[in-house]
């Protein structure tokens, strides 16, 4: 009989990571994440400009997937000197930064997939992230965000993408929970996107054949829903060929809409199709094809299967290996940090964190800018509540995430302005109307639950009326520009005519929010080692540096200044007193000039009163002296103790540090000390004050413990604390005296 | 300077054009020639692939969208016979897309061995 764990295992065992499902590797299932005794060795044998013989098998044996890769994706003239290359040779190129991207993207154009798996599994983490690094196609970082609701409620979405906009992603995502939604859903994201930010693509992702019809209208500005898998059995269960998703990559170029395919790890375990091959060599056969279909992009690092991979040893590694392929393709990577795959707040951070450290073309195909429950593609990596993390994770490196602090205080009228434009827009259209209300919710919302109930049959009438009518961008343009929302119009047309250019139909490509193209083309990443590469700008680098909640010296100066009171009034120098009660109470140079509340919160002068009160109780005559001289609360304390006829004096500081001292002591000793200031709470400073009194008698009290608390208390204060000394640090002079200060009662 | 598909120059595609009635969708549509110029920078980026694609793309340009989606559907698995995929291929090589045919004809011949034929 199994018995129970002990308790220290009972408490791991409630732990969020023990929420999460890790799978004993399985090859014969597919689960396992860079090697398989199934996977084929490299091979390629070409007659007469043909291939014969890919990875193992046999031109008769090529499914198509096989078929495909061996017609386009293998470029013939290097495949000989790249298939020959040592494996643990070619990696180092992926690492080397003396060696330009161009040369590894060379030699990768000849290789094999299970040549480029093989290679690729032999990159550890931090290897991984200088090959993604120099690898990566864009010079300048960027992210996606996912923009849904659970009601596909169009004010809302038009709400949501302006923020996402002002947030900084340039590629917004959304999809529906009801299909046949999908063309509202593409209008109000478009219309906030607009109203948000110039240049902001937007995507709506649904089934294939309706993606494209929505693109060709101009309704959405890229397509990324067009799925890839590396079994023939799956990838025709997901009713495609390689050749269907060849034509449907011309038929979105052919329009100018700018498209990237979408594959990833776990797919194939999920179908029960891994055919016994590892993750990795699966996923190279998708990147291989992606570059052979002529795709300009891929999104993985398994999207919908993360954590199928993140159940398995090296899974989270592999995840990250997928995007180093297809960047060493000469592909756009939109690299994962997509479906949540973890429970734990560590592990979903410790998936990410090494890809926003190397940055990505985009580093989320996905962060969840909405609430969890409003995400209709499931919960994201990285959701609205994560936001202020990554920004604050940004500063932290000095790494460019992607993300900007988007202005709290104009946030209100963007999304104001967001919602009136899509009424506007669906009035005009004969789409639906809004009430003052439903609009005034929608700007408030953090999510869907905070609407009035919108009705469902009028998002499902739009959208009928959208499809019906044969509405496109145009159209919405023109709404937009006769209801007065010119800015948006300009918006909305401008990414309608950079499809008559076409140069975001190169690889990696977003807007600037000039309009101008990024892409490998424009903006190539020509990372070569230190003092190379991508560097924020300084305008970039103040962005990320100004995240919302940072506080300066003179913010804390103003909020100080704020509660100046006239209770504390100096009265005269600070003399010896002779009466053996009484206790004196040393404040700092800064309490009753600069200082006036303490770190818990509690006023100064409220402080004083609980001291005196508890002074009071054991009969004690107190004095207030002000130390002017120094700030160092022991000198503050001893200064207060040699004052005092009894020779017993506390110290205070106006953060609320507290102490008591004896005139005998050396100046770092003491008697008692509160040294934990933002916990302390009034009942304990009176204590304070009783002990004192006590000490003053001749008795020997039981000290107040500092109260003990296990929060980041110093993450928490730190920053006050250094803004607080400064300023008593201005009020000191070490040539000044000690002064009484008189203490008048609050007026009622 | 860039011209839309139906000629007009892309520096007169602008809101108030767009009030006056005068822009149509063929307007806002990229030209055959433009994709052909973008073939020719995804060349020098080293990316055949993606010049191929475009290629394939300046000849769609042609093609009515809903000709597209049912080309697109025609090549899904199951949905053609030899002898359709076969005409589909002939039709486009008469409408000038010669690699869009030869794709065509490259998966007839794949969806045959492969069992993917209806």
């Amino acid at each position: 009989m199994k018995r129970e764990a002990v308790g220290r295992i009972r408490f791991m065992d409630q732990q969020r990571v023990n929420l999460d499902g890790f799978a004993v590797e399985e090859p014969a299932l597919g689960l396992v994440a860079l090697h398989s005794p199934a996977d084929p060795a490299p091979s390629l044998r070409v007659v007469d400009g043909m291939v014969a013989e890919l990875d193992g098998k046999a031109r008769g044996e090529f499914d198509t997937i096989d078929s495909y890769i061996a017609a386009h994706g293998i470029d013939l003239a290097v495949a000989g000197e790249a298939m020959a290359l040592d494996d643990v040779a070619a990696a180092r190129l992926f690492v080397d930064p003396a060696v330009p991207r161009a040369e590894v993207v060379r030699l990768v154009a000849g290789m094999t997939p299970a040549k480029l798996a093989g290679v690729v599994a032999l990159l550890r983490p931090a290897e991984l992230m200088m090959a993604m690094t120099k690898l990566r196609a864009r010079r300048t970082p960027s992210n996606q965000a996912h923009v849904t609701n659970l009601l596909d409620d169009p004010l809302l979405l038009a709400a949501d993408a302006a923020t996402a906009a002002a947030y900084g992603f340039r590629e917004l995502e959304t999809t529906v929970p009801v299909l046949a939604d999908a063309p509202s859903n593409a209008v109000a994201v478009t219309v906030g996107a607009a109203v948000g930010a110039p240049g902001v693509l937007v995507q709506c992702a649904v089934e294939e054949a309706m993606e494209l019809e929505m693109g060709m209208r101009g309704l959405v500005s890229y397509a990324e829903t067009v799925s890839l898998y590396g079994t023939e059995e799956v990838f025709v269960d997901g009713d495609d060929t390689p050749w269907s998703k060849a034509f449907l990559t011309s038929g979105y170029a052919s329009r100018g809409i700018k498209m990237r395919v979408s594959s990833g790890a776990g797919a194939e375990v999920l179908m029960a199709g891994a055919e016994g091959r590892s993750m990795l060599y699966l996923e190279s056969r998708c990147v291989s094809l992606a570059r052979a279909i002529g795709a300009q992009g891929v999104q993985n690092g398994g999207i919908d299967g993360a954590s199928v991979a993140a159940a398995v040893p090296r899974g989270v590694r592999e995840l990250m290996a997928e995007n180093v392929m297809v960047m060493a393709r000469n592909l756009e990577s939109c690299s994962g940090n997509d479906a949540l795959m973890s429970e734990s707040h560590v592990r979903r951070t410790s998936r990410t964190l090494p890809i926003l450290l190397a940055g990505s073309d985009y580093i989320c195909s996905g962060f969840g800018s909405i609430q969890r429950y409003d995400n209709m593609f499931g919960p994201s990596n990285w959701n609205a509540e994560d936001i202020d993390d990554w920004l604050a994770m940004q500063r932290d490196w000095g790494v460019d995430g992607g993300l900007r602090t988007a202005d709290p205080e104009s946030l209100r009228e963007l999304r104001g302005r967001a919602v009136e434009a899509v009424r506007d827009v669906y009035r005009a259209l004969g789409l639906g109307d809004f009430t003052d209300e439903q609009l005034a919710r929608a700007v408030d919302a953090a999510g869907s639950k905070d609407l009035v109930p919108t009705d469902a049959l009028a998002v499902l009438d739009a959208a009928q009326t959208i499809r019906a009518a044969g509405l496109t961008s145009l159209d919405i343009a023109r709404a937009l520009h006769e209801s007065g929302h010119d800015e948006a119009a300009e918006r909305v047309l401008a990414m309608t005519v950079a499809r008559v250019h076409g140069d975001h139909l190169q690889t990696a490509a977003i807007f600037d929010e000039d309009m101008r193209v990024l892409s490998l083309v424009t903006d190539p990443n020509e990372y070569a080692g230190p003092g190379t590469g991508y560097e924020p700008s300084a305008a970039r680098q103040a962005e990320i540096d100004g995240v919302r909640q940072a506080r300066g010296v003179e913010d804390l100066r103003v909020a100080q200044a704020a509660l100046a009171g006239d209770r504390l009034a100096p009265a005269g120098p600070a003399t010896f007193g002779t009466d053996p009660r009484e206790v004196v109470i040393g404040v700092s140079p800064g309490v009753g000039r600069a200082v006036w509340r303490t770190l818990s919160g509690l006023l100064v002068v409220d402080v004083l009163r609980e001291l005196l009160d508890g002074l009071e109780e054991e009969g004690c005559l107190a004095r207030i002296v002000r130390v002017n001289s120094t700030i160092d609360l022991g000198m503050v304390g001893l200064t207060a103790a040699r004052l005092a006829g009894s020779g017993i004096g506390i110290g205070l500081q106006g953060k609320g540090t507290a102490l008591i001292h004896r005139r005998d002591l050396p100046p770092l000793a003491n008697l008692e000390l509160y040294s934990m200031a933002p916990t302390l709470t009034a009942d304990m400073y009176r204590r304070l004050g009783t002990n004192a009194g006590r000490h003053a008698k001749g008795a020997t009290p039981v000290p107040v413990r500092n109260p003990y608390t296990d929060e980041a208390i110093e993450a928490r204060y730190h920053t006050s604390v250094i803004a607080l000394i400064v300023l008593e640090r201005d009020c000191a002079d070490p040539a000044a005296a000690p002064e009484d200060l008189t203490f008048s009662e609050e007026q009622p | 300077m860039t011209r839309a598909f139906s000629g007009k120059p892309a520096g007169d595609l602008t809101v108030s054009a767009l009030v006056r009635d005068e822009l149509v969708a063929d307007d806002v549509r990229i030209h055959p020639e433009t994709l052909q110029a973008q073939a020719a920078v995804a060349e020098r980026h080293d990316n055949p692939q993606l010049a191929e694609n475009f290629r394939r793309a300046a000849e769609l340009t042609a093609f009515a969208e809903d000709e597209i989606l049912s080309l697109y559907e025609a090549l899904r698995p199951r949905r053609s016979t030899a002898a359709e995929l076969a005409e589909l291929a002939d039709g486009l090589a008469a409408r000038g897309a010669s690699l869009c045919a030869a794709l065509v004809r490259e998966a007839a011949a794949a969806y045959g061995r492969r069992g993917l034929l209806r």
